[in-house]
């Protein structure tokens, strides 16, 4: 199958139904899109697909043919996702730092959606876990971001 | 984690040598190392025998320097803190620094050396080993300039990165002198910088690696590659002691696309291809009949932590003493009142968000390289030798970045794939990189021991006046390291070594095996004993109609440093106030106060919780932590954030409920963590006492889970003594 993987068209020889996660890893060897949990929960594999923040790991590879996916390693080639990376650096959110390729993703889909997000936006949109509790700086980075 | 206090203050009070590394001379760089001499606690060995960590520090001809730390990055900002060492010694900026791992040091294995990074010691440890390898790089280099000058090396000084002579006003980059320093001698005792001259150590430098981890460009174990390699997943048996008979459909297995071979290993099936997808999607797969086996710590099959837990409760046995005041047993048998209760806390698991993985490759030349998450570099070695049957000379341990840790990679039998990645890579002739999947890891994961205290007390008018406590079970230092009942912190600390002055107690444990493989989970004991305890002087205060706060203050008369750190916890809170009482939002609240005295630091904290829909929702949590010396105000605040993020977490919704000998959760899905939406605001104030440097990643973990429940006694009436929150409805 063909799958269009930041920008350009990459032809995959795999089971259909291989999740995207793992195509993306083995097939591409882009190692920044990461393993967590393998069934959504924690929201490490997070991608965008066609702009809108994907959990890679229960995306089936056929299932996302002729859309456009974007991965951590090209995120700072939109706008948006050099914002949230200088807030991701400038409020030195990172601790293990395993969890941060899908939180900057999430941050990412989230303020070109939502320029300036509420609260409940906040809430909606950034589900994903971070066991080092990052949770209040990722926070105020994504403020940081709306605020210019 | 007292054993590791121990070690911590032997490191520290020991001389620091620094050598020249001669075989990197000529390099044209400045090459510095410096051993760290951890000997076991008994029968001191000749020192050229002694196990030693190198650190090397090399000034390159650009300016900048490499530093390899002793110590493991996995978010604590370790790293960070080296560079920041060093760099304050060496007077050269931390943002010019790289730093990596020291790899496994030379000479290797004596029994009872290691070093790991955990027990909160890293930075307490490292810094007088840091300072003075900054220290003498520094004066090489003055040197170094001095001589090509023709002046005396006291007429110079240094600028971040330079060589000044005032008089004349010449200047020279350390890269520029770093060769010529690298012929010097070595000095001995080179004085170090007055503390009030720090130009970085106690500022908030930022840390060295967040923007890789901003943009995945941040590598960890599970992403390693290694040419030629294949990619292994397995299942383990669903309890310890099964092994696998037979995989029943095998050729079904053996067919699957990319699909190499299929193992079976010591307690589970593994299947190795080339992709690691092809091996999850073949051990799905796999019908697998288990057989009992052999098993150092077989599960019992009717095993459940419930029962357990009961069985604590009523275990009688031998009370070996921990800590004893007065006369505890005389006061309660002629007290007029006696408060009696029981407190548990669950299994919990480590959830590092990165699952482990090991990859194993054997060399023509006999030597076997392991790349692998370790907390324990040295340790780690040792038994991949053993595993493989090495010498440990011939394993070279990679150490990676860890993608949290928590405690989880330290050495623990049935928990840590290498072993198996080493039979696989030498079972297919290549390298193979094993990774567990999460439900491989939430199975033999070695979680937080299911902990349990009996406390008995009475309390008069100005305080409690005597505590009885049996603290019931098994800690992991007596399970990995052999220490008694009584001689183990990790069974009692949290309940033993509080601060509070009750003039008649006596605490004391009982042990009973725990039929877990149990594990250092980030506070040890401390994360579920200073919850116990500080809920039962709660109970004592509210018994004796005390302010929780008033009496605490009241109790801790004899210590200045810990009466001013709740002071301040109140200051930082906008003075103390228990409630209930109705917050701007409407909603009704009230707080919750508890301190803890974990890995060598003092903390306060105070919580301030609702009830919303029948659960407790967390506002705020102020916490005031003293580590007496401040390497990084910005490290410590983050630390302080994330330990309350896991105390939070764990009091409110974490228990690893085992079954029919089985773990009932394998993933999040069944174990919830702390969500972004449950994280509360935290406040902190860092206080700098002056007192020897305390630990900074765990401490601020213990306090903030009794701080939460007391304040949900205080809004429902009801004590909780058995953690998590979730279990109860509080509507």
């Amino acid at each position: 199958m063909q799958l269009t993987i930041n920008g350009a068209t990459h032809d995959v020889d795999v089971e259909p139904d291989t999740p995207l996660l793992w195509v993306i890893r083995e097939e591409l060897g882009l190692t920044g899109t990461k393993y967590g949990c393998g069934i959504a929960q924690c929201g490490a594999c997070t991608v965008l697909v066609d702009g809108v923040a994907t959990r890679s790991c229960v995306t089936p590879a056929d299932s996302v043919e002729g859309q456009e996916i974007r991965t951590i390693e090209t995120v700072e080639e939109t706008e948006v996702g050099r914002r949230v990376v200088a807030a991701w650096v400038e409020n030195e959110v990172a601790q293990c730092g395993y969890c941060q390729s899908g939180q900057v993703l999430a941050a990412t889909a989230l303020l070109t959606e939502t320029p300036n997000p509420s609260d409940d936006d906040i809430d909606g949109a950034m589900t994903n876990l971070c066991r080092c509790g990052t949770y209040n700086k990722i926070r105020a980075a994504v403020r940081s971001v709306a605020e210019g | 984690m007292g054993v590791f206090d121990h070690l911590a203050r032997r490191i520290a009070d020991r001389p620091v040598n620094v050598s020249r590394r001669g075989f990197l001379a000529g390099t044209g760089a400045l090459v510095l190392a410096t051993t760290l001499p951890l000997r076991p606690a008994r029968g001191q060995t000749a020192a050229a025998d002694a196990p030693a960590v190198t650190a090397y520090l090399e000034l390159r001809p650009d300016g900048t320097a490499l530093l390899r730390s002793p110590f493991i990055e996995g978010g604590q900002g370790i790293f960070t803190a080296m560079a920041q060492i060093v760099g304050e010694e060496l007077d050269l900026a931390p943002e010019n620094f790289s730093v990596e791992i020291a790899p496994p040091g030379e000479p290797f294995a004596i029994m009872g050396g290691f070093r790991l990074t955990g027990g909160s010691m890293s930075t307490r440890t490292g810094y007088p080993v840091m300072r003075q390898l900054g220290a003498a790089a520094r004066a090489m280099l003055v040197e170094a300039a001095a001589r090509s000058w023709g002046v005396a090396a006291e007429e110079l000084v240094t600028e971040p990165g330079e060589v000044i002579h005032k008089d004349s006003g010449r200047r020279a980059a350390y890269g520029d002198l770093a060769a010529a320093a690298m012929d010097l001698p070595v000095p001995a005792g080179v004085a170090l910088k007055d503390p009030a001259d720090f130009r970085w150590i106690g500022s908030a430098v930022p840390r060295l690696d967040v923007r890789a981890k901003s943009t995945g460009r941040q590598n960890y174990a599970i992403d390693v590659a290694v040419e030629g390699m294949l990619l292994a997943a397995l299942r383990h048996a669903p309890r310890l002691g099964l092994t696998p008979a037979a995989v029943t459909n095998l050729q079904e297995i053996e067919a699957m696309r990319g699909v190499h071979s299929v193992h079976l290993l010591d307690g589970a099936v593994a299947v190795v291809a080339e992709k690691f997808w092809q091996a999850r999607r073949a051990i799905d797969a796999a019908e697998i009949d288990w057989t009992e086996g052999e098993a150092k710590w077989p599960m019992p099959a009717d095993f459940s932590s419930a029962g357990f837990r009961d069985s604590l409760a009523t275990a009688e046995g031998e009370v070996v003493e921990v800590e004893a005041a007065g006369d505890a047993a005389g006061q309660l048998a002629a007290a007029e009142t006696v408060i009696e209760a029981v407190y548990d806390a669950p299994y919990v698991v480590h959830g590092q968000l990165e699952p482990p993985s090991a990859t194993a490759r054997f060399n023509a030349d006999g030597t076997l390289d392991l790349w692998m998450p370790c907390q324990a570099p040295e340790m780690f070695q040792n038994a991949a030798a053993g595993a493989a049957g090495l010498e440990p000379a011939q394993v070279i341990v990679h150490q990676q970045v860890l993608g949290g840790f928590f405690g989880r990679h330290f050495l623990y039998a049935t928990a840590n794939p290498f072993p198996q990645a080493i039979a696989l890579a030498r079972a297919v002739g290549r390298p193979v990189k094993l990774i567990w999947t999460r439900e491989e890891d939430f199975l033999r994961d070695a979680p937080r021991p299911l902990g349990l205290a009996r406390f008995r007390g009475s309390v008069g008018p100005n305080g409690p006046e005597a505590l009885q406590i049996e603290v019931v079970g098994e800690g992991p230092t007596q399970r990995w390291y052999n220490a008694p009942p009584g001689q183990d912190p990790s069974a009692t600390e949290g309940i033993s070594g509080k601060t509070y002055a009750i003039p008649n107690k006596h605490i004391g444990q009982i042990f009973q095996a725990n039929p877990a493989v149990i594990g250092y989970w980030r506070s040890v004991g401390h994360s579920m004993h200073d919850f116990m305890y500080e809920g039962f002087l709660d109970e004592l205060a509210a018994a004796g109609g005390l302010d929780p706060y008033e009496m605490r203050l009241s109790m801790l008369s004899g210590s200045e440093r810990h009466r001013s750190l709740l002071e301040r916890v109140a200051e930082l809170a906008g003075g103390w106030k228990q409630g209930p009482f109705e917050a701007a939002d409407g909603s009704t609240r009230a707080r919750g106060v508890a301190m803890a005295s974990p890995f060598g630091s003092e903390v306060a904290v105070i919580a301030e919780v609702s009830i919303d829909a029948g659960e407790a929702k967390v506002h705020d949590i102020w916490v005031a932590i003293d580590p007496g010396q401040v390497v990084n105000p910005s490290t410590v605040e983050a630390q302080v954030q994330s330990a309350v993020a896991l105390g939070t977490s764990q009091t409110l919704v974490e228990e690893l409920v085992y079954e029919n000998g089985e773990p009932v959760a394998r993933n999040f899905d069944m174990y919830p963590i702390l969500r972004p939406d449950q994280m509360p605001r935290v406040h902190t104030a860092i206080v700098g006492s002056g007192a020897a440097m305390g630990g900074v990643g765990e401490p601020g973990l213990p306090a903030v889970g009794p701080a939460i429940v007391n304040a949900v006694a205080v809004l429902t009436g009801q004590r909780i003594r058995s953690l998590p929150l979730s279990k109860y409805d509080l509507g």
